[in-house]
């Protein structure tokens, strides 16, 4: 223990080292899942749409762990594929509202007034409403599929980030650390996004990190209702709702992409919780 | 003193609005408000350095926020070299503030937790040009040299050092602009004594080396005792009385510095009296009296204190009283005899 404070003291670079556990098993589960994500076809043993008519409803067995579907599709092989619709839906629904809901957050926060007025009757408007009748409003009027999902997201979502921030950044303004940043002559911009930004965006980067887990549970939510990924493509709520009609004769459809989103969840509130305790300011 | 001062403060007054209750609404009273400051005017002369002291919420902050226009006064102006400050927009406001910097009370937030010293610093110098992009970390080097920090402090986040040690990070940052006047809010009262003396001592070095101006507001008596060449006593946002320290320390006219000199712990236990200095409690700043702000407190108070509010005026060369006993003080061995 004392050697470990010793070289603390001697190279302070050597303390980023001491990383989180939730940080590093979050980081393995995201990464692997990253992998897979981009190269499906390496782990899955068979085509995810190819069907097999000598082979349907099949449960578990070693020829097809995982069991196969009412077309004789391989569940591993469809699960396998779905990291790549699933990862791809937690990182396009949430990078834009996170980097549109910060700046807007960072801007209300620091100029308060009237733009804080206006926004908050903008939260109020869309908090009113549950966030997945929403999103299924918009992606109605817009039409099924990803990309629209994308979109119905990104209008409702921005403003739970930018919530976040600006309720941070309104306390870090009335830091002395601001005023002397004032005092030193520097601009507002970069007071708020060199000096502010940096101690309010933790909050918001943890939530999208949860944000991500969520944005999984409604692509498949809106893809068990038919609007968001579309059939024959592999995802796992499409693939949760092909399995809803055998729940009783064969769980394994359903079951098994349950657990991978569970999984990918998990994955991401380890990785959120990490960084919360890797960002965490000393004072 | 000689020549155009450097800060001329005149006539500054500065209310902050308390909320408007809808009782007060229905009522039709007047909104409430703190007269944090009340027609204050002084002068700040070139090298010198002038202390600010006052109980808690006598405005002292304020003052200080104002001086360097972290705050805009509600009335009145301050002039750098002859300029109202409040006329400055964008860059010519960075520029004053570039002249004139602020060392704030509080070493744990006046510091970004997430920059290194070397970062704080070389910010400073590059945003405003002050060297050229490659001797930026020798003048660093120097910066820390100066205030007297090691130089591996440089690569060093504030949360790895002490309370003293930050205040002199937020002095080589005010530094780094090479600023005429500094104003120093409450510099040390966070800090232990032993560790205020240190820091009190650098900072007067620096103001001999860099010939600085000061403007040093504190609460603690001796210490601007020690450090000013003149005082300014505030209370509830006005000036009671401002002079040469020694003449104020050793005669002050006006019963107010004479309280808050006699209520200064005494260190020698035989000299210790316990004579009250000053009867109650400070008046509420939302509704300070008509007359003079001292009246419900001072032991000399008379008819015409509650009415009628005393101007600062002169009583020496050098040396303002706000009182209508012109005389107070004059003789102080007899009023000493007298108490």
């Amino acid at each position: 223990m004392s050697v470990a404070v010793e070289k603390i003291g001697l190279y302070p670079r050597l303390r980023r080292l001491a990383l989180p556990r939730t940080l590093i098993s979050g980081t393995i589960i995201i990464g692997v899942s990253l992998l897979i994500a981009f190269f499906p076809a390496l782990f899955a043993p068979y085509d995810p749409i190819a069907f097999d008519y000598k082979a349907l409803l099949k449960g578990p067995t070693l020829a097809h762990p995982f069991g196969t579907d009412s077309f004789g599709r391989d569940v591993l092989s469809r699960v396998i594929h779905a990291y790549t619709i699933d990862m791809q839906i937690a990182v396009f629904a949430t990078v834009g509202p996170f980097i549109f809901g910060t700046i807007v957050g960072a801007y209300v926060g620091y100029a308060g007034g009237l733009a804080e007025a206006i926004f908050g009757r903008v939260v109020d408007a869309v908090i009113t409403f549950p966030f997945l009748v929403l999103v299924i409003a918009i992606v109605s009027v817009l039409g099924p599929g990803l990309g629209n999902m994308y979109v119905a997201v990104g209008i409702v979502g921005w403003v739970f980030y930018a919530r976040l921030v600006a309720a941070e950044v309104k306390v870090q303004k009335r830091l002395d650390y601001a005023d002397a940043g004032r005092v030193m002559g520097y601009t507002p911009m970069r007071i708020v996004f060199r000096h502010l930004l940096p101690n309010a965006i933790t909050p918001a980067i943890v939530y999208w990190m949860t944000d991500m887990a969520l944005a999984i549970l409604l692509g498949s939510s809106l893809g068990y209702l038919g609007l968001g990924a579309q059939p024959p493509a592999a995802e796992w709520g499409v693939q949760i709702a092909d399995g809803k009609n055998f729940m009783s004769t064969a769980w394994w459809i359903s079951v098994f992409p349950g657990i991978a989103i569970v999984i990918i969840g998990l994955g991401f509130s380890l990785l959120g919780d990490g960084l919360a305790q890797l960002l965490r300011v000393r004072r | 003193m000689n020549a155009v001062p450097i800060i001329s403060v005149d006539g500054v007054s500065k209310q902050f609005g308390a909320s408007y209750s809808l009782m007060r609404r229905l009522a039709g009273e007047p909104p409430l408000a703190v007269h944090a400051l009340n027609n204050v005017s002084f002068e700040v002369h070139r090298g010198e350095t002038l202390g600010i002291v006052g109980e808690s919420g006598c405005g002292k902050s304020t003052l200080a926020r104002c001086l360097v226009r972290l705050l805009d006064p509600d009335g009145g102006a301050i002039r750098f070299e002859g300029r109202d400050i409040s006329t400055l927009r964008s860059a010519e406001r960075r520029a004053f503030n570039k002249r004139v910097q602020m060392i704030f009370q509080d070493p744990y937030g006046s510091l970004n937790p997430r920059m290194t010293v070397s970062q704080v610093l070389n910010e400073a110098l590059s945003v405003h040009r002050m060297r050229p992009k490659g001797d930026i970390p020798a003048r660093i080097t120097e910066l820390l040299d100066l205030v007297r920090l090691p130089h591996d402090a440089a690569s060093r986040y504030p949360h790895e050092f002490s309370g003293g040690q930050r205040q002199r990070i937020g002095i080589a940052r005010a530094l780094a602009v090479e600023p005429d006047v500094i104003v120093a809010d409450e510099l040390v009262s966070a800090l232990d004594v032993s560790v205020q003396a240190q820091v009190i001592n650098l900072l007067l070095r620096l103001q001999e080396e860099l010939h600085l101006t000061l403007i040093f507001v504190a609460h603690d008596l001796r210490l601007v005792r020690h450090i000013s060449h003149r005082v300014a006593v505030m209370y509830l946002g006005q000036i009671m009385e401002i002079g040469p320290s020694e003449s104020l320390f050793a005669s002050p006219r006006h019963p107010y510095s004479k309280a808050l000199l006699d209520a200064a712990p005494e260190l020698d236990p035989t000299q210790r009296s316990r004579v009250v200095a000053a009867r109650g409690e400070l008046p509420s700043p939302l509704d300070v009296p008509p007359g003079c702000p001292f009246a419900s407190r001072c032991s000399h108070v008379f008819d015409r204190c509650r009415v009628e509010r005393p101007a600062l005026t002169k009583r020496a060369s050098e040396h303002s009283a706000a009182c209508h006993l012109v005389d107070f003080g004059a003789m102080p061995s007899a009023l000493a005899d007298a108490v």
